[in-house]
């Protein structure tokens, strides 16, 4: 499926393709709506005014009508997300124990606010309601895994792991490289 | 065949000869002398770093080339212990280790499976009574329980539905599809069992609805649209045990005629929907399931829709709104969904823990359920004790059972010698509840007259250092955000309220602002269609009846009593306290706001400080000189020396 991607870096181009064949297995049903946006955020990341367009198109109901249903539901986010997913929890067991100041602490150390992704496309902040694992609260997850017992402290440390795993990428790149040029 | 009493043989016959297949499967992996390792690996287990524990067991059992058998199972509901192992070695009873670390899995393994040691300083307890280990039954936090719901929830596998026929399961559906109709609406109306989603409505009325009503086909719909931030049972009865829940299910659809079903979850929760969709499918190849259910002439499909998130969508109508695929907006009742549902047609909806019970409703019969707990709302409830406490986690209990037991006996109290303030139950739309309130019996009509709710069963405990305007404003920024905007007291006057409460808690509190938000709260009540606006000020009106004097401390005062509300209060290092030399809190600090003074202690910059409160945790317990005061010009002020000291 990655074949169909014009260009990997250049977002602006929509794998149209892609979308269409991920439209197509769905009836024309004005029930299909939300598993068709949940499927293209599943795919893509997020939802795409083009992509929204094509599902309007499919479906035969207006562009306006898909963006009111996604902007409804918490699910959908409508900017591509970062390499790097941190969602930090605000359910009320994190609440009273200062998850929005881990938060703070997150967009601190990015320079963004939550529901943003930096510049270099490698890190987005979100808030959720409650992941259900209260008993661990705060609680941040990152990418797929979840951080019990948050500290800024450890922000810094998660933070400072993903600097660390770059740098020593970027490094054996550039070993591979040398080597094999000589 | 028919489906009712006239087959009642054949039925039976079909599913002792599923029984008699399942206790085979299990009998052999139980008969079998080999040590058996049990995990739970429910989200909450996972976060807690099960997959890391797992694998440690197995990379040791491999070391030292040993026989034993690790095994995955769901949330036995004590969060407070994750990881949690069982661990069954032959000759001795199954023991209970918690919090166990890959450290403790590679002791366990060398120590107890290969030496026979059982490693007493790690055990919780054994889960038989037996004269070497003591049970965990000595344990108010298990023996005060009572479990219908959650009763093999971490004991069997949720990916093999053998597991659940051994123990028991579809045995109940097996009974019901040998009754009629309208004898198990009867039974269900017997027990009393009243809708677990919150409102509490009776579900042998409901269904006695569903029963008579007349259209084309009608539709089961189970809610687990969990929404409630600081409430997961749902999500751990769908990753846990989901045949339950499927068992419930179908009983119901046979009992009002349904051939459709429907599991609403959440996509947040993607475990419990990888669990469900595994479920379906084993429970259609068993024939418990599908068309021809157990032989018979009845049809039940089950199908799973993802919620997109939208706390709205609890409300029964406004999740049919959803699955049609429009917005999530509540309709007017009448028509109840009972009667003109999904697509205009008879529709059913229960939550997750009113379905997951009536399989034992069935089996026991309606009056023993009556029997449990108090008389108005009989049969247990669930709570995710939450926040403060010892021991939290899910706890299961009879309805009827005091706040005080709840809190105290069964979950271990508050932490760190810290005074308990209030509790707050129901989530957003419950209220907070304080000391004088501890006596309640918790059921529908007991919490109502107090002013919280059951709600979902969220319940979460707060102490001496918890602001009660800071987690009403938490709660209204919550309601805000999730109204659906259809009710404008509710889309207008839910931000006025948020408003009011952010300026309270930022010291910009005015003259008169208590009195606006009683006006306010009661305004909002009369002015909404559904349950969320007209709970929403719920946790406004409780924590001003209650806590009316830390409302007066944050406007008159600008102090919070609490010392939470970030802007009321300050840290400063006690110089007397400090450590001369000492460095611990400068690393801890995020904003480099410590400075070292001129005898080379510690001082807060407050132009920099955020009140993360770190250094609060780093300083060594032996001085503790970080205080923290409200208002915030207590704090000594100490400038910065011009000169950075070497």
């Amino acid at each position: 499926m990655d074949a169909a991607r014009p260009n990997e870096n250049d977002d602006n181009v929509t794998p149209l393709k892609v979308l269409a064949a991920t439209l197509a297995p769905f009836d024309v049903k004005r029930e299909n709506l939300i598993p068709i946006l949940q499927t293209i955020q599943e795919k893509e990341g997020y939802l795409s005014p083009e992509a929204m367009k094509m599902v309007a198109k499919h479906l035969g109901v207006t562009a306006s009508e898909v963006y009111g249903v996604a902007s409804f539901y918490n699910q959908f986010r409508f900017h591509p997300p970062g390499k790097h997913q941190i969602k930090v929890c605000l359910g009320t067991a994190c609440h009273v124990v200062g998850g929005e100041i881990i938060l703070e602490n997150f967009e601190r150390k990015l320079g963004i606010k939550h529901g943003e992704t930096t510049p270099d496309r490698e890190f987005s902040v979100d808030r959720v309601a409650c992941v259900g694992c209260c008993a661990l609260a705060p609680v941040a997850i990152v990418d797929e895994t979840t951080h019990g017992h948050m500290a800024p402290s450890k922000v810094e440390g998660i933070l400072l792991g993903f600097q660390i795993e770059k740098e020593r990428k970027e490094r054996e790149k550039e070993q591979r490289e040398s080597g094999s040029q000589q | 065949m028919k489906a009712g009493p006239s087959n009642s043989d054949a039925i039976k016959e079909r599913f002792e000869t599923l029984k008699r297949d399942a206790l085979q499967r299990f009998g052999e992996i139980k008969g079998a002398e080999v040590p058996r390792i049990t995990i739970g690996m429910a989200t909450c287990g996972i976060a807690a770093g099960a997959v890391e524990t797992k694998a440690a067991f197995e990379k040791a059992i491999a070391q030292h080339n040993i026989d034993a058998r690790v095994e995955a199972t769901g949330c036995i509901g004590h969060c407070y212990a994750e990881p949690l192992v069982v661990i069954e070695n032959p000759g001795f009873p199954p023991i209970c280790y918690n919090n166990v670390t890959p450290g403790k899995a590679r002791a366990l393994v060398s120590s107890f499976l290969v030496d026979g040691d059982p490693l007493f300083e790690y055990v919780l307890g054994a889960l038989e009574e037996n004269d070497m280990i003591p049970s965990v039954r000595d344990f108010p936090r298990f023996s005060m329980e009572e479990r219908i719901v959650t009763a093999l929830s971490g004991r069997i596998d949720p990916e093999k539905i053998e597991n659940y026929i051994a123990e028991g399961g579809y045995e109940a559906l097996a009974k019901a599809l040998a009754l009629t109709p309208q004898e198990i609406v009867q039974e269900v109306q017997i027990s009393g069992l009243r809708g677990r989603g919150g409102a509490g409505f009776a579900t042998g009325r409901k269904w006695e609805f569903g029963l008579k009503a007349q259209g084309e086909s009608k539709t089961v719909i189970c809610n687990a649209d969990e929404g409630d931030p600081g409430a997961y049972m749902d999500r751990t009865i769908l990753e846990s045990n989901p045949h339950q829940l499927l068992e419930g299910m179908a009983i119901c659809a046979y009992a009002v005629g349904a051939e459709k079903g429907i599991v609403y979850v959440r996509a947040e929760y993607p475990l419990a929907v990888k669990m469900i969709r595994i479920a379906i499918e084993q429970a259609e190849a068993k024939g418990v399931l599908g068309s021809g259910i157990l032989g018979t002439d009845f049809s039940f499909s089950v199908s799973v829709f993802q919620g997109s998130g939208a706390f709205v969508c609890g409300e029964e109508t406004a999740l049919i709104q959803s699955i049609e695929g429009k917005r999530g907006m509540p309709q007017h009742r009448p028509p109840f969904p009972a009667l003109q549902g999904l697509w205009g047609l008879p529709t059913i909806i229960n939550n997750v823990k009113t379905l997951s019970t009536i399989p034992a409703i069935i089996k026991k019969g309606g009056e023993w359920h009556k029997q449990m707990g108090s008389p108005k709302s009989p049969g247990s409830a669930i709570f995710s004790v939450v926040g403060k406490v010892v021991h939290p986690g899910l706890v299961e209990i009879p309805t009827g059972t005091t706040l005080r037991t709840l809190v105290f006996d069964i979950c271990g109290g508050t932490p760190h010698r810290k005074a308990f303030k209030a509790v707050q139950i129901g989530g957003p739309s419950g209220g907070c509840l304080p000391e004088a309130f501890l006596d309640t019996p918790v059921d529908f009509d007991s919490l109502i007259e107090a002013g919280a709710m059951m709600g979902s069963g969220g319940m979460v405990v707060m102490d001496e250092n918890s602001c009660m305007v800071d987690v009403a404003r938490y709660f209204l920024d919550f309601t805000q955000k999730e109204s659906c905007g259809k009710c404008t007291f509710c889309r207008i006057g839910t931000r006025q309220l948020l408003n009011i409460l952010e300026r309270i808690t930022k010291g910009e509190g005015r003259e008169g602002d208590i009195e606006l938000l009683t006006t306010l709260c009661e305004e909002i009540k009369e002015g909404s269609l559904c349950g969320l606006g007209k709970t929403a000020p719920n946790p406004v009106l409780t924590s001003l009846k209650y806590f009316r004097d830390e409302y007066e401390a944050h406007i008159k005062e600008k102090r919070c009593p609490a010392g939470m509300c970030r802007a009321l209060t300050a840290f400063y290092i006690d110089l007397d306290r400090c450590a001369r030399g000492c460095d611990a809190c400068v690393g801890s600090c995020p904003v480099e706001a410590i400075f070292t003074t001129r005898d080379r202690k510690k001082a807060i910059d407050q132009t920099k400080c955020v009140k993360c409160g770190e250094c609060v945790a780093a300083c060594p317990p032996q001085y503790t000189a970080v205080k923290r005061v409200s208002p915030p010009h207590l704090a000594p002020r100490i400038e910065r020396p011009q000169e950075p000291q070497e």
